[in-house]
Order: C-alpha cells, then structure tokens, then sequence
C-alpha cells in the first residue's frame, strides 16, 4: 500500500504526497543569529511510517518541537489535518489528535503506571476543578478509560506492572509507557523522537512491531532516529534533514546512496585523499 | 503533668489548626501541583486585612470572610499570571518577595487609617461580629483538664470552627487529589510538557491550583488571627518557612500530613520549652532565651528527620520526598 501511495511521488525534498495529512511551509526557526530551521516545503503522506534523519545538529528535534507546538516558528505556516498549526499551543495540538513522544523519555515517575496511562485519555469531564467534586459526573468515564488503558497495557506487555510507579520501570519499558500513554489519546497521528534511544537490543524487536502496527491501525507515524538499520526496517519514506534544511527524499534505500546525504553525514570532503587537501591549502 | 497539659493545649489550640489549614494550602501547591510557593504568610496576611479591615467598614460577617478569600484568589492570579509560565524557581523567588511587599504595604504609613500601620489592627477592633456567633458560654469553661474562654478570642468556639475547617479542606483535598483533576496536577508536578503532550492546558490547571492553595491559606489567616490579631510582622518569612516544615514533617501530598504536621510542630515546640524552663536552671538560660533554644532543638530534630525519613511522617517515600 505504501508502495502505490508513493509512487508517483518524485524523489526530491519538499515532494508533494497524494495525501498530505501534515504539510510544512516556509518553516524557518533562529536562535539569535543561528538559523536552525529553514524548511521551505514539507509533507507527511497519511497512514505511512515516515522517518526523519540526519546528522547531529540538523535541526530534526527542532523541527519536530515546531510542528507540535513546543517552539514557534518566526515564519511559516503548517498545517495538520485541515487545521492551521500556527501559534497553536502544544496541548491544543495533542487534542486534535498529534501526540508526541520525547527524546528524553518522559515517563511520570512517580505515579503509578496505570495512572500515567489514565492521563493520556481526553474527554475526561473529572479532569475539570468543579466536576471533579462529583464523581458520579466521571466514573463511568474513568472506567472506559481504565478498560482503555488495560487492553494497551496487555498489548505493550506493561499489565504486570500497571501498579508500579513509572520511575520503577527499566529503561525500554518507560519507551514503551510513553507509547502506549501517547496513544490512550486515540490520535491519529504519532511523532516519535528518537524511540530506539536507550532501548536494549531485546525490547527493539517488540518497539518496531509496535511502530508497525500503529500504522496497520490507521495512524500516522513520523520519527526522528539515528539507528539506521531501524529506518530501513520500518519507513515507507525517509525524509533527511541537514543544516536546518531538507536535503533528499524518498525511500530508505535509495535516499541512502544520494551523494548529497553522504556528503551532510560524512563531510563533503569524505572521498579525498589527504595528501590532496594539504596540495590545496599550499596553492 | 502540667508539662502534658501545656502540650495537649498546644497541640487542640486554634493557632495550630490555623497554621494547618495554610498548610493544607500549600499542600495544593507543592505536594499536588509541586508549585514551590515561597509566600504562603502573604496570603494569609491578605487573607486576615481583608477580614479585619471589612468588619471595621461595619460589613457583615459572610462578606467580610469572602473579601478575605477573594483578596488572596487575586493575588494568586497577579502572581501567577507573569510566573506560571515560567519555570519553578521563578515562582519561589516572586512569591517570597510578593509576600514581603504585602507584609511591608501592611506596615507603611500611608495606609495607616486601614491596616493601622506597623501596629497593626487590635483584635478587639475586629473580632466582636465573629464572638457573638459564639454558642458558648461568655466565661471561661473547662472542658476535662482545659480550660479556655467559651467565646473570646482563643476560644472553645475558636477551636471548634478552625477544626472543622480543618477536616472541611483536608476533605476536599481528599476528593480533588483522587479526581482526575488531581491527577492532571500530579502529572504537572511531575513533568510539565509530558503533560503538555497529552492534551492539557498545564498553565491553567497550575493556575488553578495556585489560587485554591491561597485561598486555603487565607482561611487560615483569618482563623489565626481572630486568635490573636492583625500583626504584618507575626506573617514574615519565618511563618512560610514553619508552613514549609510542618508539612514536610507530617509528609507533602497526604491529606493528613497537614493537620498531623502542625500538631507534631507546635507541640513539640512547647514540650521543649517547657522542659528546659523546668530542668535547667536560669543562670545556664536565661528564660529570654528559651524561645531561640527550643527553635534550635526542634530545627536540629527536623534535619535529623529530613535525613532518615525525608517523606514525612505519613509520606510515601515514592510518591514524593524531600
């Protein structure tokens, strides 16, 4: 399926999807005087797997804080679903159904994994000051949401542990909390930074099922990586970013043998002999 | 026998029961949301002007309460307006210097018709419309060994308002901090943009939280001071920093930690004076320096507990702990 989405996509950054559910425009984003987003066109196809690499310092976290609300851009519009995203908050942006993951996880370590899982619901009416006094107003809901919660617990192997605190889990298992907190939300589209960071080899297999399923079940997913050999198991799309902009696009396997990606990861001097770059200083 | 009796009155006394509300307040603050609210006495200084100054304009009891607890709900707002949206610590630094600017406005002579000033506003000045409500007697009455005044000042009926106020907000802490809204406050005291990611105006439920914990902390003041009286000096850092220790001593993010904190503070705080004036002999400490000894003990036995019991007496160690 994700063959035919993209294949009258051209291989070239900024391409236009058939079915952009996340479109990027004129994004530029600057620190002072460091431009450290500068992204002229940009789409996600809906219901694929997207990956988003490049070197260290290319902008990739940056972006993805952009397009979830996290940082404002100094120009640029986006727009999620139909929705404009300019100067939308982050929480806004959650509730319209694009959930995201961090770098550094961000398991609620001490609260109970159950409850970390009950937060990532909506439509709870508890979660308001003057209904929370009322619990008749909220207990069915909270049941829905517990029922909710267990099945993705059994799904994500978590349910042993639905009443150990958060901060008590190893390593890959708070990866897989957020993931599973992310998607209590039902969203229709998942941003992961950096999933694979930190997760020991055995969890890997299980994390990348799951990436693979969300997809199976209707979402969208986009994800920062560094671990190559994850990006070609699971994308349909490989977006790669460098110095702030968008440098090649396509699939994982041609992307890869781009020269200009070779040259953003390895410098551009990669293939020249030594002896010739000190002849050339000399000149 | 007289040295348990001084304690058991300290530890029923209305001043303690005060001082347990405010710290029920900042129990929202810190032990749910983990605001760190550095000025807790403000706002039960707002709280206690805002009462003595509308009965002295001759309002009704009701509204005089009300003025009291709307004057710290706009306070909470004012501050954390600018603040809430920054990290932490920032909070800590404005509201400590907010609470000073409030005591310090307090005592300035410009508003000297209202707040009377450095001297304050006497209790007899305020205190009439809430001790003719009073169902007891206008004499002292003893109840099993206490004896206390039925109606005036620190009174019987005193005691039994502040108390009941006292289980009233514990209560309420017990539904909100097991609501969803409660959970929603945990998650931010955890991690603000994981929540944030999930979907929920952090900014407003901080808010929230900041001006219910006020508001708490008001009552408090206002049942302090009909105990007493309206002193900007007896609401300085120091009463901020014992909310800070009560609570940490009865454990942050408990609803029993408050009440169990203030009782366990105050008393000791007697027990150790009352000893020492009996035991040791006053050419060794000067009675004038009792005061000051017994503070150091009880400092020296709370970092002994923050060392080997850093949750508290009632915390759970995992859930929050010094």
């Amino acid at each position: 399926m994700a063959d035919t989405a993209f294949a009258s996509v051209p291989h070239e950054p900024g391409a236009a999807k058939p079915d952009a559910i996340l479109i990027a425009d004129g994004v530029t984003r600057r620190f002072g005087g460091l431009t450290a987003v500068s992204v002229d066109h940009f789409e996600v196809q809906r219901n694929t797997i997207t990956a988003l690499i490049g070197p260290n310092g290319a902008g990739k976290s940056t972006f993805f804080n952009l397009l979830t609300g996290f940082d404002q851009a100094q120009e640029g519009e986006g727009v999620f679903n139909g929705k404009p995203l300019r100067g939308v908050p982050s929480a806004k942006v959650a509730r319209a159904g694009m959930v995201r993951t961090f770098q550094l996880t961000k398991a609620l370590s001490r609260m109970t994994v159950i409850e970390n899982m009950r937060l990532g619901a909506q439509e709870q009416p508890g979660e308001n000051l003057l209904r929370a006094f009322a619990p008749p107003l909220w207990k069915a809901r909270e049941r829905e949401i517990t029922e909710q919660a267990h099945d993705l617990l059994h799904r994500f192997k978590l349910y042993e542990k639905r009443d150990d605190y958060a901060g008590s889990l190893s390593g890959g298992q708070r990866k897989l909390l957020e993931m599973a907190r992310a998607l209590m939300s039902k969203p229709t589209m998942v941003m992961l930074d950096e999933p694979m960071a930190g997760v020991n080899p055995a969890l890997t297999e299980s994390l990348l099922d799951h990436i693979v399923e969300l997809k199976e079940d209707g979402m969208t997913v986009l994800f920062v990586e560094h671990d190559m050999h994850m990006v070609r198991r699971i994308s349909d799309w490989v977006v790669v970013m460098a110095e702030g902009k968008i440098i090649a696009e396509g699939p994982a396997g041609t992307v890869m043998s781009n020269p200009a990606v070779q040259d953003a990861y390895l410098g551009a001097h990669h293939d020249t002999d030594l002896s010739e770059l000190s002849l050339e200083d000399d000149a | 026998m007289d040295i348990l009796f001084d304690v058991l009155r300290t530890a029923i006394a209305p001043s303690t029961a005060a001082f347990a509300l405010a710290a029920i307040g900042l129990n929202f603050h810190f032990g749910l949301t983990g605001l760190l609210n550095m000025g807790q006495a403000g706002f039960m200084l707002l709280g206690m002007y805002g009462f003595a100054i509308s009965i002295q304009q001759g309002w009704p009891i009701w509204l005089a309460v009300i003025v009291g607890l709307v004057a710290a709900a706009l306070f909470a707002l004012l501050l954390g307006w600018p603040t809430l949206k920054l990290r932490g610590d920032y909070l800590a630094i404005v509201t400590i210097a907010a609470a000073e600017m409030v005591r310090f406005l307090g005592r300035s002579q410009s508003l000297k018709d209202l707040t009377g000033a450095s001297s304050g506003i006497r209790g007899s000045d305020y205190k009439a419309p809430f001790e003719e409500l009073s169902p007891f007697p206008d004499s002292i009455v003893e109840i099993g060994p206490f004896s206390m005044h039925g109606s005036r000042s620190s009174s019987w009926w005193l005691t039994l308002v502040t108390w009941a106020l006292v289980f009233v907000c514990a209560g309420l802490f017990w539904r909100l901090a097991n609501s969803p809204w409660g959970r929603v406050l945990k998650g931010v005291r955890e991690d603000e943009d994981a929540v944030r990611s999930l979907g929920k105006n952090v900014y407003s439920y901080k808010m929230q939280a900041l001006i219910i914990g006020g508001v708490i902390g008001a009552l408090g003041g206002i049942t302090w001071s009909l105990g007493n009286s309206v002193q900007p000096d007896s609401m300085g850092r120091p009463t901020t920093f014992w909310l800070w220790t009560l609570l940490l001593l009865g454990g942050a993010a408990t609803v029993f930690g408050p009440l169990l904190g203030s009782i366990l503070f105050w008393s000791s705080l007697t027990l150790v004076k009352s000893l020492a004036s009996a035991f040791i002999p006053s050419d060794v400490l000067a009675p004038t320096e009792l005061e000051p000894f017994s503070l150091v003990l009880v400092g020296v036995t709370l970092m002994l507990l923050v060392v080997f019991r850093p949750q508290g007496v009632l915390g759970n160690k995992k859930e929050l702990a010094f």
